[in-house]
C-alpha cells in the first residue's frame, strides 16, 4: 500500500464513520478541521484502521499525531 | 477484513452492504425502510457497517412502527460506553426492538438514580443497564486481606448494587440488567493466585458469584460479559490502550458482540427469545444421507470423529430440550425411512419421543416450517432452523425472514459452538415448568391429532378430559407466575409487567385477589398457565379492577378463560365484591383477545377514547352467567 492508498482508505473510513461524503482528507488535515471528528470518533477511527489493516497503534502514537499525514506515516511503518 | 475472535459467524454475510443501505435509504415509507434496515441487521456486519446502519436507523427518529417494539434503555456506567450504543441498537433491531438509548454521565450512576432533576429522570427509562468496573472494589482490598475481609468488601459492593437496583425499579418501574464484572486483571503470584483471596482475579470471581445470586433474588437479569470474555479471550474484549485513552472497558472491536449479548437479554425480558429448534437430518444429525447410505452407512457415534461430532450435536440438542426448548424435525426424506433411524439406530441419542413435531417429506422446507409452527401453536418468529445445506438455508431466509437460520459451519465439529454462540434461546429464569415444556408441546401436537379426528370442537374439548386446579398466587407459584406475567404478549389485555418482589407484595396485600390456574388434561400436566391480579379501586372496595390477566398460548382455545372468569367471579363474590372493571389496551401482539371481555359478558364503558386505544369494560357480578366449560375442578379455592 502506498501512502496515497492509505490516505484514500482513511478518507473512506472517516466518511463512513461520520456519514459525510463531502470529507476528503489530505496529509495536512488536522482533526479539528473536520466537523464532528470529536475524541470519541477519533478512537473509533483508530479502531477502524486497526481492524481494517490488522495494525496496532501504541498509546504514545495516538497522543502525538499532529495531522493525518502523521497517522499515515506511522501506519506505513507498521505495515512494512 | 481479518476475523476477530468476537466475530459473529452464525450470521450470514451480506454481499453488498453499501448497495443495500442505499436501497433502504431510498425507501420513503418509514415502516418499509425500517423493515429493510432490520433485514440488513440480520447479517454479519463489520465495525463501520454497524455504525453506518445505526445512523441510518437514527435518522428515522423515534416512531411507532407496526411489527417493532420501542424501548427506552438507559446505560449507567463507570467506564466509557458511548461507543457500544450503535451496536446495541443494531442488535436490538435484529430482534425487532427499536431502542432509544440514554447514556448516563460517566461514573455518575448513583447521582443519576437519586437526583429527580437528572436527565435520566426526564428520559424515563423502561430498561436500565448497569455496566460497572470492579476497579474500585479491587483497589480497596489489600493483597494480604483475609477471606472475611474480602467478603466484607464484596458484600458492601453487592449491597450498594442492590440499593441501586431497587431504586431503579421503584423510580422507573424499569427492568434492570446488571453486567458482570469483566476480569481484566493481571496475575500477581502466578498459579498461586487461586489460593489468595484478595488476588484480583479471585476477588472478581467471588464478586461475580455473590452479585449474580443477589441479582437473581431481586429479579435483575445478568449480562455476562465475564463469561463471554472467557470464550473469546480477554484481549479480544479489553484493550489497555483504549482504557488509558478513553476509559473504555469494552474495546471497540468487541462492541458488536457486546451489543448482541445485551440485546439478547433485553429481548428475553420481553419474551422474544426463540422457543423451538428445528433440525434437518442428513449431514446435520448424522453424517451421510439415510436414503442413499442406509442405516449401516450413515456416520454416527463412537469410532469415527465425524460420528462423534454429530453425536455431540445431538447431545446438545437434548440438553436444550431438557431446559425447555422444543425440538422439531424438518427433513427432505421419506417419513418412514427417517423415523426408522430414531427407532433403530443404536447410537441415536435423540429419540423419536424427544421430537414434538416430526416432518419428513419432499415439500418445500419453508412450507413445512409453517406447518410445524401451526402444529406447536407458536409463532414462526420462535423457530431456529438448523440445516447443513446452504441452499435450504437461503431459501428459508428468503421466504421466512422471521425464522432464525444460523450459518452452520462446514465442519460438523463446530455445529455446537455455532448454535451455542448465537444465543437464540437466551433465558432470564429457569423453572420446573420450563424443563417440562418440551414434553407439553409434544403433547400439544398429539392434541392436534385428536382435534383432527374429533367431530366438533365440543367433542375435542370433551375428549381432552381437562381439569383445573387453582388458588391464590402463593410463595411457590411466584417464580413461574412472574415469568408468565413478563413473557406473555398475546393473552395479556394490559401488558403490565411485575418483578418477583412486586408480585409477592401484590399477592400478600389482603385487599387484592390473586389467582393462579394449572390445567391438566389426558396428555399432560400443563403446569401454571394463567394468572390474574385483581385490585380494588381506592375508595371503592366493592369494585375490583382486573389489573393483570395472562394466559399461556399453549392453552388457547380450551375454554380456560371462561373457567378462570367463573372462578374469579365466585372468589370475588364471596368477599362482597359487586363488580369488575377491566381494560383492554391493544398492542401488536394481543389482538387475539380483542373480544375477550365482551365474550365473557362485560359491557363497554363509554368514554372519550384515550390515546393508547384502550377500551374499558364493566361487569356487574350479580348479572354474571356462569360459563359452561369442559374443565373439571380438582381443588377448592382457599381464601
Amino acid at each position: 500500500m502506498t501512502d496515497q492508498d492509505i490516505l484514500a482508505l482513511f478518507t473512506k473510513i472517516i466518511r463512513d464513520l461520520l456519514s459525510d461524503e463531502s470529507i476528503t482528507l489530505t496529509m495536512q488535515t488536522k482533526r479539528e478541521e473536520v466537523p464532528n471528528w470529536d475524541s470519541m470518533n477519533y478512537i473509533n477511527f483508530i479502531a477502524a484502521v486497526e481492524i481494517e489493516l490488522g495494525v496496532k497503534f501504541g498509546v504514545a502514537d495516538i497522543e502525538s499525531f499532529e495531522d493525518v499525514g502523521a497517522i499515515v506515516a506511522k501506519t506505513t511503518a507498521m505495515l512494512r | 477484513m481479518p476475523q476477530s475472535p468476537t466475530f459473529m459467524d452464525w450470521l450470514p454475510t451480506l454481499s453488498d452492504f453499501r448497495g443495500n443501505l442505499r436501497a433502504a435509504l431510498a425507501i420513503s415509507d418509514s415502516g418499509n425502510r425500517l423493515e429493510k434496515l432490520a433485514n440488513i441487521a440480520q447479517h454479519r456486519l463489520g465495525f463501520l457497517e454497524t455504525i453506518q446502519l445505526d445512523q441510518a436507523v437514527s435518522r428515522l427518529g423515534a416512531l411507532e412502527i407496526p411489527g417493532f417494539s420501542a424501548v427506552r434503555l438507559a446505560i449507567l456506567a463507570s467506564s466509557t460506553v458511548d461507543h457500544l450504543v450503535p451496536a446495541i441498537r443494531v442488535a436490538c433491531l435484529r430482534r425487532g426492538l427499536v431502542v432509544d438509548v440514554h447514556v448516563g454521565a460517566y461514573g455518575q450512576h448513583r447521582q443519576d438514580l437519586l437526583n429527580p432533576a437528572s436527565a435520566l429522570h426526564q428520559f424515563r427509562p423502561q430498561a436500565i443497564l448497569l455496566s460497572l468496573t470492579a476497579r474500585e472494589t479491587i483497589a480497596g482490598v489489600p493483597i494480604m486481606a483475609t477471606v472475611a475481609e474480602v467478603d466484607k468488601a464484596i458484600d458492601r459492593q453487592v449491597d450498594e448494587l442492590r440499593n441501586l437496583w431497587r431504586k431503579a425499579r421503584e423510580t422507573f418501574k424499569a427492568t434492570v440488567v446488571q453486567q458482570t464484572f469483566l476480569d481484566a486483571t493481571d496475575t500477581v503470584f502466578g498459579s498461586y493466585d487461586r489460593l489468595v483471596p484478595a488476588a484480583p482475579s479471585r476477588l472478581i470471581a467471588r464478586l461475580n458469584d455473590r452479585m449474580s445470586q443477589a441479582a437473581d433474588s431481586e429479579s435483575v437479569s445478568l449480562l455476562d460479559v465475564a463469561r463471554a470474555s472467557e470464550r473469546n479471550g480477554i484481549d479480544a474484549w479489553f484493550d489497555r490502550g483504549r482504557w488509558f485513552q478513553a476509559k473504555m472497558e469494552v474495546s471497540p472491536p468487541a462492541a458488536h458482540l457486546y451489543g448482541d449479548l445485551a440485546a439478547r437479554v433485553l429481548a428475553a425480558q420481553r419474551g422474544l427469545s426463540k422457543k423451538c429448534l428445528v433440525l434437518d437430518l442428513d449431514n446435520t444429525l448424522w453424517g451421510g444421507v439415510i436414503g442413499d447410505d442406509g442405516l449401516e452407512g450413515i456416520v454416527l457415534g463412537q469410532g469415527s470423529a465425524l460420528g462423534e461430532a454429530h453425536l455431540a450435536f445431538q447431545r446438545y440438542a437434548l440438553q436444550l430440550k431438557a431446559r425447555g426448548v422444543i425440538l422439531a424435525v424438518c427433513s427432505k426424506n421419506d417419513s418412514a425411512t427417517a423415523e426408522a433411524v430414531f427407532e433403530n439406530h443404536p447410537e441415536m441419542v435423540l429419540k423419536r419421543t424427544d421430537i414434538a413435531a416430526f416432518i419428513a417429506n419432499w415439500h418445500d422446507k419453508a412450507e413445512n416450517l409453517k406447518t410445524i409452527a401451526t402444529r406447536l401453536n407458536i409463532g414462526l418468529d420462535s423457530l431456529v432452523f438448523v440445516d447443513d445445506n446452504p441452499v435450504e438455508r437461503a431459501r428459508v431466509r428468503e421466504s421466512l425472514p422471521m425464522v432464525a437460520v444460523p450459518e452452520l459451519p462446514e465442519d460438523a465439529a463446530r455445529f455446537v459452538p455455532c448454535l451455542a454462540d448465537a444465543g437464540y434461546f437466551e433465558a432470564i429464569s429457569f423453572t420446573v415448568e420450563d424443563s417440562q415444556r418440551a414434553a407439553q408441546y409434544a403433547a400439544n401436537a398429539e392434541r392436534e391429532d385428536l382435534l383432527g379426528s374429533s367431530e366438533s370442537v365440543d367433542d375435542f374439548l370433551r375428549g381432552l378430559e381437562m381439569s383445573v386446579s387453582f388458588g391464590p398466587i402463593g410463595t411457590l407459584d411466584l417464580v413461574r407466575a412472574t415469568q408468565l406475567i413478563n413473557k406473555t404478549n398475546q393473552f395479556n389485555p394490559t401488558t403490565r409487567r411485575y418483578t418477583g418482589d412486586e408480585l409477592a407484595a401484590l399477592a400478600a396485600a389482603p385487599e387484592n385477589v390473586t389467582l393462579q390456574f394449572r390445567l391438566l388434561d389426558r396428555f399432560s400436566d400443563n403446569g401454571l398457565v394463567s394468572a390474574m391480579i385483581l385490585r380494588p379501586d381506592p375508595g371503592e372496595p366493592e369494585v375490583l379492577e382486573i389489573d393483570t390477566w395472562v394466559m399461556s398460548c399453549r392453552v388457547f382455545g380450551r375454554d380456560l378463560e371462561r373457567e378462570a372468569m367463573n372462578v374469579a367471579v365466585e372468589a370475588a363474590s364471596r368477599r362482597g365484591v359487586r363488580s369488575f372493571r377491566a381494560s383492554y389496551i391493544p398492542t401488536k401482539k394481543n389482538g387475539v383477545i380483542s373480544n375477550l371481555y365482551p365474550s365473557l359478558g362485560f359491557a363497554r364503558v363509554e368514554q372519550t377514547v384515550p390515546t393508547d386505544g384502550a377500551t374499558r369494560w364493566y361487569l356487574n357480578l350479580a348479572d354474571y352467567e356462569h360459563r359452561p366449560t369442559h374443565i373439571a375442578r380438582i381443588s377448592k379455592q382457599h381464601d
